[in-house]
């Protein structure tokens, strides 16, 4: 049962993924380097990083696929790296890899059944799970095409539904999105939030940082180094800070000046705007507000600035260089 | 070692040869070749020479039921590079091995996708043989020719440690080969030492007797050992998916 050896966090939370101080090299060439996070059950964690960040090095070891120079990481308790625990992680795990790797000789169905064989489920849970997921995946009516024939994007769906074949507690997928149109994104998307709702921990690594704001709980942001780990919200803030924007009709210089006499830790001015950092918004404010209506300003809104992940990101990554 | 787990992987092989024309048809070619072909020439020489030929049709058939064993090395010689590098050329080798199945599992399965084939072509190929051939001879040489031993030894002895031989040498040749008909032209390259055996035998510089048949299967499997330890250190997770390129 996955999560019977899974290390307890506090009181409630279940770790699902534990990595100590991972380090994976390939020769001189250092892939990955010291990470150190954790995973929940039932947690949405999402790796960003820009190509040959160690991403996927970093699933292909919590996979078991390679191994570790050093560190170690934990899978619902097991390690890897371990020969006899390698076999528990992987019928826990379901991965969907960069390569979505079906056999185009065979039929949808065949590449199905044969990884439910692999992966010890019963003629009868075989043949259920693969025509639900089919037909969750809208391809039940396509199932005896063969998956040559199939475009990218069926591929993918294809490849999902094989991950999820034999019920994992934990899926690994790799660049999922990035071969689906708007529309099969959307569908893959909202199966992963299913997913969560059904206890799954899901690890994903991506480049598309709208989806990871959307469903990921936490991000990693990676470049050979974990440089940032965080719910996005708090990454977002931890970079950029809270920012009250106040629009004006116009700003004078009593209006700045009392501003200034309530020594916010910085402030701009861009246009008709005045942009100050807060710490409090709740509390501070009603006294900016104040203090510039006391000096005669006219305010039209006042709202709070919030940097997207996509600047985030590449401020993160502008601070690396 | 999981025999349901292997078979799977086998069966599933199975399951693309059979899309696979070009397996297929070279297969067959051979088969038919070796083992209606040469009987057929067997029969035509018998046509045009006679009873004068009872000397040396014993030597031909025999020279003949060699090409048993270059056939089992030439059939899992395509079947086994196609096996490996069509995965490859697939990509399909990750999520493979990211399920719960050790290496040698992995290893057997498709070992068996190219030995199973390989040797039932060849015993069935094998008994076509040997009924023509007692069909074609029996005028001139007076009694039923097949089965004897040295049939027996190639069919049931040579036959499947050369074949076992082509497979982990094409498995070998595969880890470092990107397209399948490189992979298949070097694979096939194994059938030169036993194409020099048969040549020998033609020039009458050894003779394929059962003793001979028994020391050259006694090499083969010192050589198979050899080969498959060196399979067994290639044929590992990381070395696939870091080196296998």
């Amino acid at each position: 049962m996955a999560g019977s050896n899974a290390c307890f966090y506090g009181t409630r939370r279940i770790i699902m993924i534990d990595v100590k101080n991972l380090t994976k090299s390939f020769g001189n060439f250092l892939a990955v380097e010291n990470l150190s996070f954790h995973v929940n059950k039932g947690e949405i964690f999402g790796f960003l990083g820009p190509n040959g960040a160690g991403k996927t090095t970093t699933i292909r070891m919590l996979c078991c696929l390679i191994s570790k120079t050093s560190g170690e990481a934990k899978i619902s308790g097991y390690e890897i790296g371990n020969k006899a625990h390698s076999l528990e992680i992987r019928k826990m795990i379901g991965l969907v890899p960069d390569n979505v790797g079906l056999y185009n000789g065979l039929s949808a169905y065949e590449n199905l059944d044969f990884y439910g064989k692999l992966y010890d489920c019963s003629e009868k849970t075989r043949k259920e799970n693969i025509e639900y997921y089919l037909r969750m995946m809208g391809l039940w009516d396509k199932r005896n095409q063969s998956a040559g024939s199939f475009s990218k994007g069926m591929r993918q769906k294809i490849a999902i539904a094989r991950a999820l074949l034999h019920n994992p507690a934990i899926l690994f997928l790799d660049e999922l999105t990035t071969n689906l149109d708007p529309e099969s994104s959307k569908v893959v998307i909202d199966l992963i939030l299913k997913f969560k709702k059904e206890g799954k921990t899901i690890f994903l690594n991506t480049h598309n940082l709208d989806e990871a704001n959307k469903i990921c709980d936490r991000i990693g942001i990676l470049k050979t180094r974990l440089l940032a780990i965080n719910t996005p919200e708090q990454l977002q803030k931890s970079i950029w800070g809270n920012k009250t924007v106040i629009q004006m009709e116009s700003i004078t210089d009593s209006m700045l000046q009392a501003v200034k006499g309530l020594n916010p830790k910085r402030f701009v001015v861009e246009q008709n705007k005045i942009i100050i950092d807060v710490t409090d918004p709740l509390l501070e404010n009603s006294l900016f507000i104040k203090a510039i209506t006391s000096a005669g300003g006219s305010i039209q809104f006042v709202t709070t600035l919030n940097p997207d992940l996509e600047e985030t990101y590449l401020k993160i990554m502008e601070d690396t260089k | 070692m999981r025999m349901e787990k292997i078979w799977a992987i086998t069966s599933k092989d199975f399951l693309i040869f059979r899309t696979k024309r070009s397996i297929l048809f070279s297969m067959v070619a051979l088969l038919i070749f070796i083992s209606i072909g040469l009987p057929l020439m067997i029969a035509y020489m018998v046509r045009r020479a006679g009873d004068s030929s009872s000397t040396l049709l014993p030597i031909l058939i025999d020279a003949f039921s060699f090409m048993f064993v270059n056939l089992a090395v030439i059939i899992p010689a395509s079947i086994a590079s196609y096996s490996i590098v069509g995965e490859k050329v697939e990509k399909s080798l990750e999520p493979l091995l990211a399920a719960p199945l050790t290496d040698e599992e992995i290893l057997m399965g498709k070992s068996l996708a190219a030995f199973i084939p390989s040797l039932t072509s060849i015993w069935a190929g094998g008994i076509i043989f040997m009924f023509l051939i007692n069909i074609f001879s029996y005028q001139t040489l007076t009694y039923v020719y097949y089965p004897n031993w040295n049939i027996a030894v190639i069919l049931f002895i040579l036959g499947p440690l050369a074949c076992i031989l082509s497979i982990g040498f094409n498995i070998l040749i595969s880890s470092r080969i990107n397209d399948i008909r490189s992979a298949q032209q070097l694979g096939i390259l194994i059938v030169l030492p036993f194409g020099i055996i048969y040549l020998l035998k033609e020039l009458s510089i050894i003779s394929l007797s059962v003793s001979n048949l028994l020391i050259i299967s006694a090499i083969v499997l010192i050589i198979d050992i050899f080969v498959f330890y060196l399979v067994m250190t290639t044929f590992r997770r990381e070395e696939i998916l870091t080196k296998w390129q």
